[in-house]
This record gives C-alpha cells, sequence and structure tokens, in this order.
C-alpha cells in the first residue's frame, strides 16, 4: 500500500466515524435545525412576512430561504466538528490519531468532511422542509454548491480551532452563542443590506457571513447585495487561513499533546 | 538493529518542571524489557515522547531505524501503545475501535476486519464484539487496548501498566498472551506497577528515577545482585524456642511458620540441613516479598530512588 493510498483509509476512516456519529443521533444533531426552520418560515414568512411585503422584489418568504438553509448549514457544520473533536480531546482518544501515522492535515480533513457532511445533510432537510412553504427554483446549481460546500468547509474549520483551544463543555457553546449566531443574524440572513442606514451598511461589510449569505442568496434567487467574484474572495482567504492557522495548532500539539 | 535508541532527552514543561534530564535507553530488537521507576520518575514523560504524544525539548529518538525528527511515520508504523489511562470512545462499538485504529494506520477494511476478529478471539473480546465500551468491566477494557494496539501488527509495543486494575486471572492470561507475543518477535516495553510481573517477563531493565537513568541491566544479573533474601518457612509441627542457626536469622510469624533471612553467602541447602539436624521438618516455603520488589526497597534506603516505588 503506497502512502496516498494509506491516507485515503485514513481519511475516510476518520470521514465515516463523523457520518455514523452525528446519525446515530440524527435526533440531536439533524432533526432540530429542521423544527426551528419550520418555526422561522412559519413566523416569519408566513405570519409577519406577509406585512412585511417583497425584498429585493422577492416575496419575504422567498428572500429569508437562501439564509435559513445557509444558516443551518453554519451552524451544523460548526458543531459537528467542535463537539467531536472537543470529545476526543475529553475522553483522550485523540491519541488514536496522534499515534498513528497520518499527517496532520489527513486529520484535519477527516473533520472538516465530517462537518461538511452534517451542513449538508442539513441543509438538505432544511431546504426539503422549505418546499413545503414555498417553490425554490434554482437560479445556478454550480454557485448554490460551491458556496454550500465552501460555507461549510469554512464553518467546520471554525469549530475545529475552538475545539483545540476549549477545555471546558462550556467553551465550545461560548462561540456559537456570543458570536456565531450574532454573525449568522447580522449577516443579512432576515434582510437586505440596503434597507441599513451607510454606516451599518458599512459595518456589516466587516461580517463574513454577509458574503457567504449573499452568495448563497445570488446562488438560489439570482440577487445579491454583494459581487459575486468579492464575495468568493472572501470565503476562499478565509478558508486559507483558517486552514493554515489550524495545522499550526495540530503541528505544535496545541491543547491536544503535552 | 535496535528496536529503541533514546539519546539524551530532555523534558522540560512550561512551568519549569524539568521532567528528563537527558535520558539514554537502548532496547534491543526482540527484547521484553521493564522501564520501572517511582511514580513522577519520567517513565510516562519518556513513553510520551517516544510515541508522538509529548513534544520533547532535546535529544533524539529512532524506532528500527528511523529517526523520530524526520521519519515520524516511519516511526509510528512501528510502534503500538497501550496506555495507562483508558482512551476511548465510549459510545463505539469494541468491533469499531480496533476497526477505525486499523484505518487509522491506513489498512484496507477488509484485511482490518480479519485483524480484528483474530486479536478480539486471541483477547476473548469477540463475543462482546457488538457490545459498546462504556458498559465494559475494567479488566475487557484493558484487553481490547491491547488488541488495539497490535492491529497493525507494531514490531514495538509498548505497555505502560497494562494489568493496572486486572484481576489476577486475567492478568496471568495476559502475560502468557504477552509471552507468546514476545515470542512471535515483537518487541515489548513494560512499564508497570506490578513488579513480579516485571520479574516474570522481563529480561531486561531500566530503573527511571528523578528524569534520569538509576539502573540499566539484565533482570537476572539485578536480580542476582540482592544481598539477602527473605523466605517464609511452612513447618509440619509446632516450634517453641528458635535454635541458633551460623548465618540465618530466624523469626517466628506464628507457632508453625518462621521467617528466615538468608544472604547471598549462604544457600538454602545449608538452611534445610541446620533445621533437619534441630528436628524441624519443612513443608513448604516461599519468598516473603518479590526480589524486584526487595531491590527497589533496598535502592529506596540507599538513597538511590526517592519516592513511591512502582
Amino acid at each position: 500500500m503506497n502512502r496516498w493510498g494509506r491516507y485515503w483509509i485514513a481519511f475516510s476512516t476518520i470521514l465515516s466515524k463523523e457520518i455514523l456519529r452525528f446519525s446515530r443521533i440524527w435526533i440531536q444533531t439533524v432533526f432540530p435545525s429542521a423544527v426551528t426552520t419550520a418555526l422561522y418560515f412559519v413566523i416569519f414568512g408566513r405570519l409577519i412576512g406577509e406585512r412585511i411585503g417583497p425584498m429585493d422584489g422577492f416575496d419575504y418568504l422567498d428572500f429569508i430561504v437562501p439564509g435559513l438553509v445557509l444558516m443551518a448549514v453554519i451552524t451544523n457544520a460548526y458543531s459537528n466538528v467542535v463537539s467531536s473533536f472537543y470529545s476526543s480531546k475529553f475522553s483522550r482518544y485523540v491519541e488514536e490519531f496522534l499515534v498513528a501515522p497520518i499527517p496532520n492535515w489527513v486529520i484535519l480533513a477527516g473533520f472538516v468532511a465530517g462537518g461538511v457532511a452534517r451542513g449538508l445533510v442539513v441543509g438538505v432537510v432544511v431546504t426539503l422542509v422549505a418546499l413545503f412553504f414555498t417553490e425554490i427554483e434554482i437560479h445556478s446549481y454550480g454557485v448554490t454548491l460551491l458556496v454550500f460546500v465552501l460555507t461549510a468547509v469554512l464553518f467546520a474549520l471554525g469549530g475545529f480551532i475552538n475545539a483545540v483551544y476549549a477545555n471546558t463543555f462550556d467553551d465550545i457553546s461560548i462561540v456559537p452563542t456570543f458570536v456565531l449566531t450574532p454573525l449568522t443574524y447580522l449577516g443579512g440572513v432576515f434582510y437586505s443590506i440596503e434597507l441599513l442606514p451607510a454606516f451599518w451598511q458599512g459595518l456589516s461589510l466587516a461580517n463574513p457571513v454577509l458574503y457567504m449569505v449573499n452568495a448563497f442568496r445570488y446562488g438560489l434567487l439570482g440577487v445579491s447585495d454583494i459581487p459575486l467574484g468579492i464575495a468568493f474572495s472572501i470565503i476562499l482567504a478565509f478558508i486559507a487561513v483558517l486552514t493554515a492557522y489550524s495545522l499550526h495548532l495540530l503541528r505544535r500539539g496545541v491543547g491536544i499533546k503535552t | 538493529m535496535p528496536a529503541l535508541i533514546v539519546r539524551n532527552i530532555r523534558k522540560v514543561y512550561r512551568n519549569g518542571f524539568e521532567a528528563l534530564k537527558g535520558v539514554d535507553l537502548r532496547v534491543e530488537d526482540g527484547d521484553f524489557f521493564a522501564l520501572l521507576g517511582p511514580n513522577g520518575a519520567g517513565k510516562s514523560t519518556l513513553i510520551g515522547i517516544v510515541t508522538s504524544l509529548v513534544n520533547k525539548t532535546e535529544g533524539h529518538v529512532e524506532v528500527f531505524g528511523h529517526d523520530l525528527d524526520r521519519e515520524p511515520e516511519g516511526v509510528k508504523s512501528c510502534l503500538g501503545l497501550v496506555p495507562q489511562e483508558f482512551n476511548f470512545n465510549l459510545f463505539l462499538p469494541v468491533v469499531e475501535v480496533v476497526l477505525n485504529q486499523a484505518g487509522y494506520y491506513g489498512i484496507p477494511r477488509g484485511e482490518a476486519r480479519e485483524r480484528a476478529e483474530f486479536y478480539l478471539r486471541k483477547l476473548d473480546l469477540w463475543g462482546r464484539r457488538h457490545l459498546e465500551m462504556r458498559v465494559l468491566s475494567g479488566g475487557l477494557k484493558r484487553r481490547l487496548m491491547i488488541a488495539r494496539a497490535l492491529v497493525h501488527r507494531p514490531r514495538l509495543l509498548i505497555l505502560d501498566e497494562p494489568t493496572a486494575g486486572v484481576d489476577i486471572e486475567i492478568r496471568r492470561a495476559m502475560w502468557t498472551f504477552l509471552r507468546e507475543l514476545n515470542a512471535g518477535g515483537t518487541t515489548i516495553i513494560l512499564t508497570t506497577h506490578y513488579l513480579e510481573e516485571a520479574e516474570s517477563l522481563c529480561r531486561n531493565i531500566a530503573i527511571i528515577n528523578g528524569g534520569r537513568i538509576a539502573e540499566r541491566a539484565e533482570m537476572g544479573a539485578l536480580l542476582r545482585s540482592l544481598q539477602t533474601e527473605t523466605f517464609v518457612l511452612n513447618l509440619k509441627g509446632k516450634v517453641a524456642e528458635l535454635p541458633e542457626l551460623g548465618g540465618f536469622v530466624l523469626e517466628h510469624v506464628d507457632d508453625c511458620t518462621l521467617e528466615v533471612e538468608v544472604d547471598r553467602d549462604h544457600s538454602i541447602n545449608g538452611l534445610f540441613e541446620s533445621l533437619s539436624r534441630n528436628g524441624i521438618e519443612v513443608i513448604s516455603l516461599r519468598n516473603k516479598e518479590n526480589r524486584l520488589e526487595r531491590l527497589f526497597l533496598d535502592m529506596v534506603d540507599n538513597g538511590k530512588l526517592e519516592g513511591d516505588v512502582s
């Protein structure tokens, strides 16, 4: 077996372990996003949305579909990696990877792919829920899928870094509660930033989630507050920085080696 | 080619504590090697460095010719580790723990299944393969750690207190298994709290103390260096008064049991002759304490070792 063959088996072992993990507890991992999103559609889409009227030329319900789907992808990709990798640290079975002849990038890729897999599964489930409330005509399958995957990768990397630094289970819920949720809610899920005063529009541009939501909205609806090229550049730049930083942490053994 | 070469290994923790102060060690291919020392002596730190779980401050590690700094994957491929503490995902079934470990070593699934079955049967775990880890007893978990460490067929197996908390029956079964494994060519390094385990299994020994190797010897030679041994004699009849035996110090335990200290200048044959001459008949005898334990205690008494003995 050559080196690349070994790496592939190691990667697919980590990935299948991760998929099995969240599949076994689907009631905790997949189902809640479906319920929450259905509530969003009922309350914001049907009850309040009809009073808000159209946004960017679309019914309010149609306008929030991309943001809600992406919000589920972001939350699930992040929480899958942060909880799985932190558990492996807490119960010390992270040592199973550390003693094995696998390079750090394979370990990282395995965990990130696990996060992406959960993000995609939940994203598809939420999209199916959305179909109960509205019809979705996808403007660009390529852009939609690419943003779907890249966003999941980015937040899976974020979850990995959070897990590396976490010392308690509380530490893995602080970032999602106080950073991730506000960024997502203020990232244009429920509104177009054109509605905001100039100052808040400028401030919103510092929020990376805004670029993802808008690129995804372009994929689904064909409208975006941000030019697509800039959105992809920002997403890819974040992925590059977080990947480099995650590999640096693994190389140094931060949080996992003595 | 030596299984392990460790040269001038130092480990200084962030708080300034120097756990290893320049350790040199060589373990030959095929050896069954004991690494002993008091608690906090640096055994687990040294094992951690060799297995890439602890970053070294300085020094050189080589496993079957692979340099840890230049060829970490080569080193890891040759090593199997049974750590001191349980490190499992408690919600995984037994067989998946072994299959996943095989996957991390790049072993194809079909071959991994065959190997998992072989080692789980060997360690009497096959019947429990679908049970989740959390329902296993401590002894079964220990055995599973051995199966997991062997699934990639390492040339060097490091066992960090593998029988801690295991009942005597399972411990003996594990000894038999480890002997077979060593006879099959696997080099084994063992740390243990049970000194009779090290004495029974190992051919060579290193004693680490205060971050340095205090003793490195062949087990037989080390045991022969014992100055005195204490035996417990079970007698056929009661002995009210102890006879004076030249060269032997006798003590009553009870009417039918004696303790006798024999120094290395006298033989057990001489003891029996003297006892027979005094009309004392011995039914059985045993060492009062394990010989390696005696050596350890002597080293502590002589100031060569500090702290608890393990």
